[in-house]
């Protein structure tokens, strides 16, 4: 039941397993960028040298610039924090608002339940992009409301595997006992269904992380995400198609930094979800 | 008969869903609604004459119903740029779509089947861990970048194929062809990787029960089999798959069709976006997101058809 | 004890049923009537699906009952508001079958125990860990125990645990539904012998639930046999256990397994147990009922009304009924039985003087 006594074996087994080892060397490349880039980056990502534009990888540019001059390396590190970041705050608000969601409707059951989880099942009959494009047209494209429409595009998920996870929980002798002891229902919510009700929902969390990358640079690249001179590796891909006969590399390297993100978490997941769920 | 009824039915209420979360969402434009629908400079009588048919100084629950009505009678307003009815332009940017949609189906398909059932059936060979981080690569690959790099390759470099525009396959074929090969290998290929490993795990599933084990202790032939029973009872959640992949390939589509200067619903959501044509964009929106919800219908009563085990249900 | 404790009257809850369409509904507790007097064991006996596990789910009001009336103590405890409920709670407590879902994974023993105490305010937090300390020998346990988490113990210890925190809000009243059936027979011995010390240092009443005839006739005062959702019969337990008047109290009792011929089997219990949909009209039982007559599958159940004083049968045969030797009951035989009945020679042999107030045998 508590997956907490397992979690340590369950890392070693992650990392033994040599597709999630590597998974987890990719996001951890990831995150490195994302800590230390702006410290390692040659170039500010903005700092436009018009002496040297379009030029491809050289000793002095490793990764070549773009139009304006710009170091795609710096560019690029700095793309990953953003990404990181969108990742992280569209996640973390999807928690933050999805885990009561899923809490009360699986503790309380019958209608309320009904009512939360109809309301959770519209969202997920929209295509996620399309939700996420609508609330850029509504709000207007910004880093912000980049978070905001991936939050809302990942809380439903996140209800549901918490209250699926709420409800198993709820039905055991130690919920029945304290309230058998007199404890409120919003006490027993938070202290004994709420921690107990974690595992799933992080997992799924973490396997969202992946998911919120690729929403984000498909908005960017659409020009309806995060907006220039903020560098996003989809913003840059938008701006490669321009230059593409010309200076291919600036289509290679932001498109092989979302390539290998992307694989990274995949890889992880993949590895998480058969040590969770075996049946190969 | 009465369970595909009851199916059928039971979608009214999620379209209805669809309908007031496309609402909200314009509704949360901030600004007076009547610049959001007319544009800013309009013209004040046509201003006030729209106010009273939408109801716009009502509370949103009104307004809603009065939109909802202009919805069922298939009055969605008019395009801010160009004048003509939304629901024109849906239905016409519909076609494109769909066109790219079949294309890209058979593409996966194609891919994605054999694949699927070669690394299915040479378990842990070397065929099947490359099938395997071949369609991990396949997923993990952004479609924009892909198509990028296509239109370097085959359109630019080797001049094989258009790098965008759109001809109807009934004025053209051949050009209409060439012209949507690249959108539709690219959106096909991302729709195989997952295909690929939906086959590889249901036709794992089949080839592990007692049924087939039986046929093979049986002397069947081993080929035989495997094309005969196995696929075919593998089918059935593949078909399921295909249609939830369709909806979850929108992304793959608004972006393809972007790249592509592809006239189909994706481009005419994202262009109407940028000319702040919020009619459009509501229209837009709401048609693909319903589309989206008809096709899982329809993949749920094709895989209810197939399975004979739900099919007496029906 | 002049008025009983708790007063259960004609409590009725009922399910609906899936797949039977709208108006459906099973009846798990069909108009059931319970009493306990304070410091005594109640005993509610019951094959599974008997309802039983809800009537003490009703009991504690976990549940609310479709009809019926509780009184604790003559006071409505059906119609309390928030504050009349948190002091019922308080008064009724539950220990509960399964041992390894009844607590916390994540909790220490310690704040298992302390917290319900500080939650009605009983003490402070000092005074809470001293008690914390004085219920862990109470219950055979150590108090150094207390920084530890559930699954550092055995299913025995853990049940022990169970009712310590049971205690520490001081009740009236503790449900125990099945406590012992997960366990090892030899430690359900130990368990039992358990609860029936603490009855008599504490003066708290049980309502005992089980299955098992033998663990509860050195447990309990009373007994009451539920069948499909009724109390089919109710008596003191020596009563019940020398002459039952109800067919169904003779098949249970000749069917627990012996040690030494074995399980016997449901030779008795055989037929059709009825569907809780459908109920067929007339007694529940009638089905596997050797003693069965034509007027037995018509009309309305057969109520339960006193055979003899104090003794309440639903039978409509009950004077009938041949005679019951007690040789045909194997319930003293079972290996439950004679381990608990070992413990209690045993321990009475020590506590010969001033035992006053002890269930007779």
């Amino acid at each position: 039941m508590s997956s907490a006594a397992a979690s340590p074996s369950l890392l070693r087994r992650l990392i033994e397993d040599s597709r999630s080892a590597m998974g987890m060397a990719l996001v951890a490349i990831l995150v490195a960028a994302a800590i230390f880039g702006p410290m390692l980056s040659p170039y500010g990502p903005d700092t436009a040298d018009f002496l040297a534009t379009l030029a491809p990888p050289s000793s002095a540019h490793l990764l070549g610039t773009d139009d304006l001059g710009r170091d795609v390396l710096s560019r690029i590190l700095a793309g990953a924090r953003v990404s990181l970041l969108v990742a992280v705050a569209s996640v973390g608000c999807a928690l933050v608002v999805g885990v009561p969601i899923g809490l009360v409707a699986g503790y309380r059951g019958k209608r309320t339940d009904a009512v939360l989880m109809r309301c959770m099942d519209v969202l997920l009959a929209f295509p996620g992009i399309l939700l996420a494009l609508g609330i850029a047209a509504a709000l207007g494209a910004s880093l912000v409301n980049t978070i905001i429409a991936i939050a809302v595009i990942n809380t439903p998920t996140i209800a549901r595997v918490a209250r699926a996870q709420a409800m198993l929980v709820s039905r055991l002798d130690y919920v029945k006992a304290n309230r058998a002891l007199g404890f409120g229902d919003m006490t027993i919510m938070l202290r004994c269904v709420l921690p107990n009700t974690l595992s799933p929902v992080l997992v799924q969390a973490s396997l969202m992380l992946a998911s919120s990358i690729i929403t984000e640079s498909y908005l960017s690249f659409l020009g309806l995400g995060v907006q220039p001179p903020t560098p996003t590796w989809g913003n840059m891909l938008k701006d490669a198609i321009s230059f593409i006969d010309q200076a291919t590399w600036l289509a290679w390297f932001p498109g092989a930094a979302i390539f290998l993100t992307v694989l990274g978490f995949n890889l992880f997941g993949d590895g998480l979800r058969d040590r969770l769920d075996p049946r190969d | 008969m009465k369970m595909l009824l009851s199916r059928i039915l039971s979608i009214i209420p999620v379209l209805f869903g669809l309908c007031v979360l496309s609402f909200m969402l314009l509704a949360m434009i901030p600004g007076d609604p009547v610049t959001a629908m007319l544009g800013l400079d309009a013209d004040p009588q046509a201003a006030a004459a729209l106010r009273t048919k939408f109801a716009l100084g009502q509370p949103l629950p009104i307004r809603f119903i009065s939109w909802f009505g202009h919805l069922l009678t298939g009055d969605l307003g008019r395009s801010i740029q160009t004048g003509r009815p939304v629901l024109n332009m849906v239905l016409t940017a519909l076609i494109p779509t769909m066109e790219l949609g079949l294309v890209a189906l058979i593409v996966s398909l194609l891919i994605a089947i054999p694949a699927g059932v070669i690394s299915a059936s040479k378990r842990n060979s070397i065929a099947d861990y490359s099938v395997s981080l071949i369609s991990l690569a396949g997923l993990s690959l952004p479609s924009f970048w892909l198509a990028i790099l296509l239109i370097l390759f085959l359109s630019i470099r080797l001049q094989i194929f258009p790098s965008s525009g759109y001809v109807p396959f009934l004025e053209d074929p051949v050009a209409a062809i060439q012209h949507i090969a690249l959108p539709g290998i690219t959106l096909g290929v991302a729709m195989a990787a997952a295909t690929m490993r939906m086959t590889r795990a249901a036709m794992l599933d089949v080839l592990n029960t007692d049924y087939i084990r039986t046929a093979r202790a049986k002397g069947l032939p081993r080929r035989g089999v495997i094309w005969r029973h196995a696929l075919r009872n593998a089918l059935i959640p593949v078909t399921t798959l295909v249609g939830l992949q369709l909806g979850q390939l929108m992304g793959g589509v608004v972006v393809t069709e972007t790249v592509f200067a592809w006239p189909g619903i994706g481009k005419l959501t994202v262009d109407a976006i940028f000319a702040r044509d919020f009619p459009v964009v509501q229209g837009a929106i709401l048609a693909s997101a319903v589309l989206f919800v008809v096709i899982n219908l329809i993949t749920d009563l094709l895989y209810a058809t197939l399975d004979p085990r739900l099919r007496r249900r029906l | 004890m002049s008025k009983p404790l708790l007063i259960a009257n004609d409590l009725v809850k009922s399910f609906p049923v899936s797949g039977g369409g709208n108006q459906a509904r099973f009846r798990a507790v069909d108009g059931v009537s319970l009493s306990v007097d304070r410091g005594k064991t109640l005993a509610v006996v019951g094959e599974s699906g008997c309802g039983k596990s809800t009537v003490g789910s009703l009991l504690l009001r976990l549940q609310d009952a479709d009809s019926g009336r509780i009184l604790l103590d003559g006071e409505d405890a059906l119609a309390l508001d928030r504050a009349g409920l948190r002091r019922f709670r308080r008064r009724v407590q539950v220990v509960f079958q399964d041992p390894f879902a009844s607590l916390d994974p994540r909790e220490r023993i310690r704040d298992v125990l302390v917290r319900p105490m500080l939650l009605h305010g009983l003490c402070d937090r000092a005074t809470a860990l001293k008690r914390a300390a004085e219920l862990m020998d109470a219950v055979g346990l150590s108090a150094t125990q207390l920084e530890r988490f559930p699954h550092q113990f055995s299913g025995g210890q853990r049940q022990r645990i169970a009712i310590a925190r049971a205690l520490s809000v001081q009740p009236d009243l503790i449900i125990c539904d099945e406590p012992v059936s997960a366990l090892d027979v030899s430690v359900q011995a130990q368990v039992v012998n358990l609860l029936q010390d603490l009855q008599r240092e504490t003066g708290v009443a049980f309502i005992f639930i089980s299955h098992d005839l033998a663990v509860v006739r050195h447990l309990a005062h009373d007994v009451a046999v539920m069948y499909a959702g009724r109390v089919v019969e109710r008596a003191v337990t020596s009563e019940l256990f020398g002459n039952p008047y109800h067919p169904y109290t003779r098949a249970l009792l000749a069917a627990a397994p012996r040690i030494d011929v074995g399980a016997k089997g449901h030779a008795l219990l055989a037929g059709e147990p009825p569907d809780p949909a459908n109920p067929a009209p007339g007694c529940r039982f009638a089905g596997r009922c050797p003693h069965a007559q034509p007027s037995c599958t018509a009309g309305d159940q057969p109520p339960l009304s006193a055979v003899v004083p104090a003794h309440l049968s639903a039978c409509v045969f009950a004077r009938d009924l041949p005679p019951f030797a007690e040789a045909q009951s194997s319930a003293a035989h079972t290996p439950a039985a004679l381990r608990v009945a070992a413990y209690r020679r045993a321990r009475d042999r020590e506590a010969r003087s001033g035992d006053a107030e002890g269930p007779r045998t």
